[in-house]
């Protein structure tokens, strides 16, 4: 018998059985279990109880540890990814070394996902058997504390990174904001008026941009993008790419007098602004508020890009203030960042992708992002809802859940998509007088005024029809109008409804290159390719890697408030770990015996962090444990058996598989 | 073979993409089959070989490992190691007699909670047609000789 197998004979462990209501025990015979776990060698104690995660639940391990002398806890309840912490803390308290603990999952891995009660009651005793073996050969371990840099990096400048940023610049951080379009806003920017209130979107908006850029803690970067992120919470290095803007920012005043005087008399290039609904010049600001307050050089449209040999007239009005810099080039910057907030926002479903709504084929079909930029009074029509061919509309049709809550597109509901056809009808109905028609499948208009919003525009004569558009095509007595063809699943008949304007009211979409950025931050997406929160309720702006933090529609389609809300709350997580000025970190760490060890460097290249070296005089690997992650891939990989990683040293997971495998 | 043979399944999954899909089956109150015993590592790239030669000394009939898609590793890169050794160690297990269907890597991300059910399901009815391991005429030797 080896020391620590004596050792491990006089170990007293304590089983603690979790009802969690009748999640747990509403499918396995807790009795039953409690009655296998009393009986395995080791253990000195074995309980249920209704509530673990409860007070009087951990009191109890705490007391237990007192009174029956246990040395080893074991909690079969939830995933450890829920409450591992917290009983680990409560063994802590006890007076035991934290990791004196282990739990076992048998409600998301056993009481939820079985209804055979038999089978499901023996595999929770397995799992306990396991845990029993394993948790004998725990050894105590620290947490690592490391410091944690005090700067945040804010992902995306539309309304969630701005809050963010705001919040953790008012609060001393120092903050910075990147942003991959020439200016900061967003979405929201693009907007005429917001529901339920009908506010306007710039006049909310524009105030908290313009503070972004005077604030004295935030660093903006606009046309700039995150190409590497490295380390770990609390000490992020991040390159970031500075695309060329042609101006420079610290000596243009935003007089725009250079757009005047370019020698392209006309604007030509479709404006990305308005969606291509006006043109620009090859100089240009995306909108009159736009911040920063610079123009930016488009090199694709601009003739001295092209050809090199422009008057340059706008070089020439700039003048001493010489802000124009054909020369610029593409610049990297390192910073480095205690936690990282993304708030890489959406993509509007491409209303090109459901052929029978005609929208590219006829000119009258235009999506909801569209009239707004119409009804805007700084967008291309100066406010006016109008035709392609300059007349007012007398009847809109507005089909919702374009890309949403549909098979063949996407499956979910987009959030906002009723509420902004409601405030769409409302506008479009004040502007032109026009009947309008509102196609939807379900009205969800849940949300603070939302219902009230709803009444009040369907009693401006809006007219409501339940059913879901299945074509739409030119009527055909070649009158300009468009045919909606419609089942009113409330009069149960098939209308055919003609109109002079259709509106898409398209859903939300994950960015196009969201798997790319969350590989880039190491985090997960779901299903429909939104970033993934750790959990759904009790963790929605974090992710599953310390630090970063999301806010947004990055996460998942959701309206301005609720944002704003949630942006608020990526912000006070950051500033949780930030003031707190340090970290702490799982002592999973892998480290070498050197009284085994061959010097065979296997290990050394399979490390990703390059965290194992090689000490020439010693002929042994060495793990440098800050760089270690704790994946233990190393030890997998290590001929001799002799790298070991903490909390899952091999003869742990050995005793593992035994345990699961005895049969009782 | 028995009519009702339930084959035991060890199953290792990754803490950052199978643990959670199996959390999240959980959660979604997704149905499959009983089989299975996860034990958790860190990362697909912790499990060592020994580990699924232990699994099946041991009596299992199956041995599954859970990790993130490729290019999705949060270890950027622990699920290639797996990858490789698992291929190498499926034929060193069949030349033992292990036949490949009772030992299986596959890729769940923690969105993927139905794949949960949908591999662990499809691997207890492969496993069962083969029968047990201690009992496959492919394995020569007593089991107990391979364990010690």
């Amino acid at each position: 018998m080896s020391p620590r197998d004596e050792s491990m004979s006089s170990v007293r462990v304590g089983v603690y059985v979790c009802h969690c209501g009748t999640n747990i025990a509403g499918t396995i015979h807790i009795n039953n279990v409690v009655q296998f776990s009393a009986a395995l060698p080791n253990v000195a104690l074995a309980r249920e109880y209704k509530y673990m995660c409860s007070d009087p639940g951990q009191e109890l391990i705490r007391k237990d540890i007192q009174d029956y002398k246990l040395d080893r806890i074991i909690v079969a309840a939830c995933s450890p990814c829920l409450h591992e912490r917290t009983f680990r803390h409560a063994t802590e308290e006890g007076g035991l070394n934290p990791y004196y603990f282990q739990m076992v999952n048998v409600r998301e891995h056993d009481s939820w996902v079985h209804t055979d009660k038999i089978a499901a009651t023996e595999k929770a005793k397995d799992l306990i058997r396991a845990a029993v073996r394993r948790v004998r050969l725990h050894r105590p371990l620290e947490r690592r504390r490391v410091a944690i840099k005090s700067e945040v990096l804010v992902v995306g400048g539309g309304i969630a990174g701005i809050h963010a940023a705001l919040t953790l610049a008012n609060a001393g951080k120092h903050v910075y904001l990147v942003e991959r379009e020439p200016t900061i806003g967003g979405h929201m920017a693009q907007f005429d008026k917001t529901f339920p209130t009908l506010d306007c979107a710039a006049c909310i908006l524009t105030p908290k941009m313009t503070a972004v850029k005077t604030h004295p803690n935030i660093m903006l970067w606009t046309l700039s993008e995150v190409t590497q992120v490295q380390g770990y919470v609390g000490n992020y290095t991040v390159a970031v790419r500075r695309k060329p803007r042609y101006v420079l920012e610290d000596l243009c005043v935003g007089c725009l007098e250079c757009i005047e005087a370019c020698v392209y008399k006309q604007a030509r290039v479709p404006d990305e602004f308005n969606l291509g609904l006006s043109k620009r010049k090859p100089i240009y600001i995306s909108f009159p508020q736009a911040v920063p307050q610079v123009v930016v050089i488009d090199p694709e449209t601009c003739i001295e890009f092209k050809s090199g040999k422009c008057k340059k007239t706008c070089v020439e009005v700039c003048g001493e203030r010489n802000a124009i810099d054909f020369q610029q080039r593409e610049e990297i910057k390192t910073i480095e960042v205690g936690t990282i907030i993304l708030a890489t926002g959406f993509e509007v479903f491409d209303a090109g992708r459901i052929p029978y709504y005609g929208y590219g084929v006829y000119p009258n079909v235009c999506t909801a992002l569209e009239v707004e930029r119409l009804t805007n009074a700084s967008g291309p029509t100066g406010g006016e809802i109008l035709l392609r061919d300059g007349r007012k509309p007398k009847s809109v049709g507005i089909i919702h859940c374009v890309g949403s809550r549909d098979e063949h597109t996407n499956r979910y509901c987009s959030r906002v998509c009723c509420m902004y056809s409601l405030k769409l009808a409302h506008l479009i109905k004040e502007k032109t007088d026009a009947e309008v028609y509102n196609f939807y499948i379900d009205m969800r208009t849940p949300g603070k005024a939302f219902e009230e919003f709803y009444n009040r525009v369907a009693g401006e004569g809006t007219h409501l029809i339940r059913g879901k558009v299945a074509d739409v095509y030119p009527a055909p007595d070649g009158d300009g109008r468009l045919i909606l063809q419609v089942e009113d699943t409330l009069l149960s008949m098939v209308r055919k409804i003609p109109v002079d304007l259709v509106v898409l009211a398209t859903g939300l979409e994950p960015q196009r290159d969201a798997q790319e950025v969350r590989r880039l931050f190491n985090i997960g997406c779901s299903t429909e390719g939104y970033f993934l929160e750790r959990h759904p309720k009790l963790a929605p702006v974090n992710t599953f890697t310390d630090g970063i933090f999301l806010a947004g529609c990055c996460q998942g389609p959701k309206d301005i408030p609720d944002t704003v809300a949630q942006a608020g709350a990526a912000a006070a997580e950051s500033l949780a770990l930030v003031d707190a000025g340090f970290v702490e970190l799982e002592p999973n760490t892998a480290h070498v015996l050197e009284e085994v060890c061959s010097g065979c460097r296997t290990c050394i290249p399979v490390c990703p962090y390059q965290a194992i070296s090689f000490v020439h005089e010693k002929n042994k690997a060495e793990v440098n444990e800050v760089l270690c992650k704790g994946c233990g891939t190393c030890v997998a990989a290590c001929p001799s058996g002799s790298i070991q990683q903490n909390l899952f040293e091999d003869q742990q997971i050995f005793e593992e598989i035994g345990g699961v495998l005895a049969y009782a | 073979m028995p009519e009702l043979f339930e084959p035991k399944i060890v199953a290792f999954f990754c803490n950052w993409c199978t643990y959670l899909a199996a959390d999240l089956a959980g959660t979604s109150r997704i149905k499959y089959a009983p089989n299975a015993r996860v034990i958790r590592v860190m990362c697909s790239g912790r499990v060592d070989p020994q580990f699924v030669l232990e699994a099946f000394a041991r009596g299992a009939d199956g041995v599954l490992i859970g990790g993130c898609h490729p290019g999705d590793c949060h270890y950027q890169e622990g699920n290639y190691s797996a990858l490789r050794r698992f291929r190498l160690l499926r034929r060193l297990l069949k030349d033992m007699g292990i036949e490949e269907e009772r030992f299986r890597l596959e890729w769940i991300s923690a969105s993927e909670g139905d794949k949960v059910r949908a591999v662990i399901n499809d691997m207890v009815e492969k496993v069962r047609e083969l029968g047990p391991l201690a009992k496959s005429p492919a394995v020569g030797r007593p089991l107990e000789e391979i364990a010690a």
